[in-house]
């Protein structure tokens, strides 16, 4: 008995889901003292996740750029580096797109690709120069990235106040060409035929009255990419190596300054990703004037480190992420219970996370119990 | 001119005070040893509780105190993930920046019907010449908090450097082992320097509802906590550099207001910090000022 529970504590997946738990009762502590009910409230933010065919492609929709900033934020950590700067890598990656969605004319298809490529690059390059700035100078990549997250931010409202980035009389840039958007049959479901098609079929019809776009086909891909790239390659070997144990992949050969840099340039080149994969394929199309950061790379890092820095693991928990988000407005509509009780449930599991080496240590204590015992 | 000047610094040290007063507690928790990234959502939480508490009661002292406590209540919070459990303080300090924005905005919808932008105060904090009966129209009329922010200066540096106390402090974040053989307690030390960055932090974030705007919105703190965080590099470690540091930057916010538009961009202006931070950290190179064992936790008999 003893036994199983020991080797039970001793799983990463255990802090999590125990994580998860502890989320939702400090969540429904706070709901009763606010005086709503938790089941109630809980069982709106579920029907706004599940009880519609489009809240559901919705959630799918909100998770793509949070599987690829999570992926960020995991290659870093298997590299034992921590990425807080995700957030702005993603603004790099949102610039580019509507850089070179606006001004670049390209034909279909390769529009799309060219501008991917060139968000990652940008990103990448933001990420990297985190990832020198530690090689060369020593500086934490903590610090440098918090720091270039506002740099990045301050960036982006500094092109957008350039004359001719901005749109008349809005906040924000013009939209991409349609050229450069990734939209799944954004024409057809406004034409006619569309429109009829979508009235006859409920289920379909209602997944395409949302902002239905490839960008999940590019995250899970790369989620796949990253995974085989770490476990199944020489490359990715050394990477987690240098993450691991720095000194002894010195002594092994590995150029350990190198391989830092290139493991913040991918990292950098992921959440880009996320940031461009958002502007082409969500509406409305274009970037604009940041009061403050939006929360994609913060958000990452919690879904990164829910899934354990697991890349697979990163779909899951994305999605998981974007459906209490998405779910919480309807809590709020409905019950009246403020839908920021869901950041506090994060919060509440980032910190659980961040403690949950205990439970090693619970295992180890119960073993030397049971030692002393026998 | 001379009134463009006495302007330049009414504004300068109206945006500096919240972040001396988050800079300092930025200071003396990196000086015992805990790293505090979470000073943001501390303060997000200590805006709001000040702007609520000085709604509901009037008082605006009771409330700037209330919003102090705020912010040590989720300090308290860090502080016992990072010193007691050892987790990762960073980890920690994000979880914080979820839950302080989190809990304010809640607890702003609970109290003013579902809105995220509180009613404003009818009683701020006080400007100094009002307090002494000088009805003065005088721009140089700085609030009371701006007096608070740099006395609080000038008794950390004491307290930090000419105190056995400050001492003992300086000794938890530069050697732990050897400050617990001299019989200093380590935990406790951290403990209460850590409570104290979110007391201060909080108390930076009430000065902003309740001494420079007299409100709580969603992007009232955005981005002072990190401003802060930045001072404190800039400034090296120490209460008075800090504060020059976030001088420095309140008076590139003064530049975007008095230029107004003309000459520099005010977005490159709003970088200014941040950059200035990453080349001082370039500049520092090899010789890093930062307390030495800051973030890391302290295992009583680990080598």
């Amino acid at each position: 008995m003893t036994k199983t529970l020991e080797k039970v504590l001793r799983k990463p997946l255990t802090g999590i889901l125990i994580s998860v738990v502890i989320g939702f009762l400090i969540g429904t502590v706070i709901l009763l003292v606010a005086g709503f009910n938790p089941g109630s409230a809980y069982a709106a933010m579920f029907r706004g996740i599940f009880s519609k065919p489009k809240y559901i492609s919705q959630v799918i929709i909100n998770a793509t750029p949070l599987i690829l900033t999570a992926l960020s934020v995991s290659f870093a950590a298997k590299t034992g580096l921590f990425n807080i700067g995700a957030e702005g890598q993603y603004i790099m990656g949102t610039l580019a797109a509507a850089l070179i969605g606006y001004y670049v004319q390209l034909p279909p298809v390769i529009h799309p690709i060219f501008i991917l490529l060139c968000a990652m690059l940008f990103g990448g390059l933001w990420g990297a120069l985190a990832g020198w700035l530690k090689t060369k100078f020593g500086i934490h990549e903590v610090i440098s990235t918090i720091m270039l997250n506002w740099i990045a931010l301050y960036l982006n409202n500094y092109i957008l106040s350039l004359p001719g980035v901005k749109k008349q009389g809005a906040q924000a840039s013009n939209e991409i060409l349609t050229s450069a958007r990734t939209s799944i049959l954004w024409d057809w479901k406004r034409s006619d035929a569309g429109k009829a098609w979508v009235a006859e079929h409920p289920v379909l019809g209602d997944i395409l009255k949302t902002d239905l776009h490839w960008g999940i086909l590019i995250a899970l891909v790369a989620a796949v990419v990253i995974w085989f790239f770490l476990k199944h390659t020489t490359k990715g070997y050394a990477m987690r190596a240098v993450g691991q144990n720095p000194n002894a992949s010195r002594f092994a050969g590995i150029n350990v300054n190198r391989n830092t840099v290139q493991a913040m340039f991918i990292a950098g080149a992921l959440a880009a990703l996320g940031g461009a994969v958002q502007i082409m394929g969500t509406n409305s199309f274009r970037i604009s004037v940041l009061p403050s950061h939006e929360g994609y790379g913060w958000d990452g890092l919690s879904v990164s480190l829910l899934a354990g820095s697991n890349p697979l693991g990163c779909i899951l928990s994305a999605l998981m992420f974007a459906a209490l988000k998405y779910g919480s407005s309807t809590m709020q509509g409905d019950v009246g219970a403020p839908s920021e009780i869901i950041n506090i449930m994060i919060g509440v599991i980032v910190l659980c996370i961040a403690l949950s080496s205990i439970y090693p240590m619970i295992a180890d204590s119960l073993k030397r119990r049971e030692e002393m015992h026998a | 001119m001379l009134n463009t000047i006495i302007l330049a610094v009414s504004i300068t040290l109206m945006y500096s005070a919240p972040l001396i007063f988050s800079a300092l507690g930025g200071v003396i928790t990196q000086k015992s040893g805990v790293d505090n990234i979470g000073i943001e959502g501390m303060m997000t939480f200590g805006a709001f509780v000040g702007a609520g508490v000085g709604y509901a009661t009037g008082s605006p002292w009771f409330a700037f105190l209330m919003g102090g406590l705020a912010g040590a209540a989720l300090a308290f919070v860090h502080a016992f993930a990072a010193i007691t459990l050892r987790a990762s303080q960073i980890i920690s300090g994000v979880a914080l920046n979820f839950i302080g924005p989190g809990l304010a905005l809640f607890l702003c919808r609970l109290q003013f019907d579902g809105a995220t932008q509180s009613v404003p105060v009818s009683k701020k904090m006080p400007n100094v010449l009002d307090l002494f009966g000088i009805s003065s129209q005088s721009l140089l009329n700085v609030n009371i908090t701006v007096v608070i922010a740099l006395l609080l200066t000038i008794l950390m540096a004491f307290f930090l450097y000419k105190t056995k106390w400050g001492l003992r402090i300086q000794a938890c974040g530069e050697h732990p082992a050897a400050a617990d053989t001299l019989g200093v307690n380590v935990y406790a030390v951290r403990y209460v320097c850590c409570t104290l960055s979110g007391l201060l932090a909080g108390l930076g974030g009430a000065s902003m509802t309740l001494g420079v705007v007299s409100n709580f919105s969603p992007s009232v703190i955005s981005g002072q906590g990190f401003i802060a965080l930045a001072a404190v590099i800039f400034g090296k470690w120490t209460p008075h550099g800090a504060m020059a540091a976030c001088l420095l930057f309140g008076f590139a916010q003064a530049l975007v207001v008095v230029l107004g538009g003309s000459g520099i961009p005010s977005q490159l202006l709003a970088m200014l910090p941040y950059l200035l931070t990453l080349i001082v950290l370039v500049l520092f190179v090899g010789r890093s000022e930062a307390p030495k064992a800051n973030g890391k936790p302290y295992v009583k008999g680990e080598r």
